[in-house]
């Protein structure tokens, strides 16, 4: 008796209750513009966030009530840009590409470190250690590759332990600016090639200690910028994308190296896809063995700072008396 | 007086987060800004009164007859459960902002062991109809009580330079320990 009972009174609970809600989902259903649905269906629902909403939901919504703009989907591209604005029946409008880039050049070699971690692999929690991060460099990439796992499209790679960006891969969806505690990666024009690669706002002698191609704040190249493209705040150059001319004068005057002009660098890398691919495979065996690594990965650092080779050079001693003393 | 000592007892004496340590989740989840918190604690506040009248209905009028009170545990669950889906529906519908606001933690209201807390602590002290609702009514203003006040100790917390190590959490894990010490000073209130 009690085991019916029972059955009887939760169930018949149940069944009460699910009548009252489904009664009350009628009720209260919010109506949803049907629009929204179909600019939803448009997009490539990869809910990365690039287009700075939570996910491909609320920024199609935003779309449909002129909150975003269409071509604000940065992974869809001018097709799914087209689509919307098919949906919402208006002229599409294109916007220059865009992609992420790393602030940091400071790889292994000439931003040495104050001691060797060995915790878990992820920058924010390596960022939380009271001693803070690995590197001497308190702003500079501490390569553990946080923004790696967060890239959905495989866009991101640690050479030399600092991230860089894949530009044929990278969509700006702006997943990995997130992630990065050190905030160092940002979204810039496709199209522009001079970046600033440091992002330490130390002064120049804490900088010149801790990292060899970090910014120092010496002005060199707010001066001899003809387009005042280049701005110097709290002892770190940043470039304004609508004023450059790439004329690459800031690159050659630049003391540190600090500002590169990238063209270079992809074209050299592509002609040497081997060595990157061969850094690939170190980083996805995760070996230790650092001097094979460094071995490899060398030919693409020297892509990177080729102007310098004494200092590399000093770098790899450093190395290699580190790894002797160890 | 035995209402009003009810509501103040369950209120401040033994409140439901800083004494009895019932509904933390809620109350570190959602006490980053004051207005988010009210909200949480309003939402609260429905689902325990409202909760407490029906499972005092339904244990008094339904379990205890048919003698199958060991069931109150599913049975409040069902309740509480139901509620929620309500009250969540109904937020949606009225304030998304504060229906964003609140995110998961208000799904999470459902498993929330303030709510079933109250309603198991009413049906243990055999309170009647009455009673219940006052004293759900005085676990949910203390619920909202904490959390607002905590909500306004973080606001003022995260504009404070805060040691390295205490930032973010720590700090306001402590934050919460003092708010419960200043709570025990209410213990005297009520014999």
């Amino acid at each position: 008796m009690i085991t019916i009972n029972s059955v009887l009174v939760i169930g018949g609970l149940g069944l009460i209750f699910g009548i009252i809600l489904s009664y009350a989902g009628k009720k209260l259903k919010v109506e949803v513009n049907p629009k929204i649905e179909s600019v939803r269906d448009a997009l490539p629902g990869a809910n990365c966030g690039g287009c700075g909403y939570t996910g491909c939901d609320p920024f199609a919504e935003a779309v449909v009530n002129n909150e975003a703009k269409p071509s604000g989907c940065p992974v869809g591209g001018d097709s799914t840009t087209e689509a919307i604005c098919n949906i919402l029946g208006i002229e599409p409008t294109t916007e220059a590409p865009k992609t992420a880039f790393v602030k940091c050049n400071g790889n292994c070699n000439v931003a040495p470190n104050k001691y060797d971690y060995y915790g878990i692999d992820d920058c924010n929690i390596a960022a939380q250690l009271a001693g803070d991060t690995p590197k001497i460099c308190k702003h500079g990439c501490m390569g553990l590759g946080s923004c790696v796992k967060a890239c959905e499209f495989d866009a991101i790679d640690i050479v030399d332990g600092v991230a860089i960006i894949n530009k044929e891969k990278c969509v700006a969806c702006g997943a990995c600016t997130v992630v990065c505690p050190k905030l160092l990666i940002d979204i810039v024009p496709a199209l522009s090639t001079i970046h600033v690669t440091c992002n330490s706002t130390d002064k120049g002698a804490t900088v010149k200690k801790s990292c060899e191609v970090g910014c120092i704040g010496c002005k060199l190249c707010v001066k001899s910028c003809n387009f005042d493209a280049i701005n110097v705040t709290k002892f770190l150059a940043t470039i304004d994308y609508d004023k450059c001319k790439l004329c690459t004068l800031c690159v050659k005057k630049c003391p540190t190296g600090a500002i590169i002009h990238q063209k270079k660098l992809k074209v050299e890398v592509d002609e040497k896809p081997k060595a990157v691919k061969k850094a690939k495979v170190d980083k996805e065996l995760a070996s230790d063995e650092k001097p094979k690594a460094v071995k490899k990965t060398k030919v693409v650092k020297e892509l990177v700072s080729d102007e310098k080779p004494k200092a590399v050079k000093k770098a790899k001693v450093d190395k290699e008396l580190d790894s002797t003393s160890k | 007086m035995d209402l009003l000592l009810i509501f103040l007892g369950a209120a401040f004496v033994n409140n439901f987060v800083l004494t009895r340590f019932l509904g933390i989740c809620p109350f570190l989840g959602v006490s980053k800004k004051i207005e988010t918190a009210f909200g949480m604690g309003i939402a609260v506040t429905f689902v325990m009164v409202l909760a407490s009248a029906t499972t005092f209905l339904v244990y008094e009028f339904l379990l205890v007859p048919l003698k199958i009170e060991f069931l109150y545990n599913i049975a409040f669950i069902l309740i509480i459960a139901s509620l929620v889906q309500l009250v969540e529906m109904f937020i949606k519908k009225s304030s998304p902002t504060l229906y964003q606001a609140l995110g998961v933690f208000l799904p999470l209201i459902t498993t929330n062991c303030a709510v079933l807390g109250v309603t198991v602590i009413n049906k243990d002290a055999n309170y009647n109809l009455i009673q219940s609702v006052i004293s759900s009514l005085g676990a949910a203003f203390g619920f909202t009580l904490a959390i607002v006040l905590f909500a306004g100790i973080r606001e003022k917390v995260d504009k404070n330079n805060v040691p390295v190590y205490f930032k973010g959490l720590p700090i306001s894990l402590i934050a919460a320990g003092l708010m419960s010490i200043v709570f025990l000073g209410f213990s005297g209130l009520i014999k």
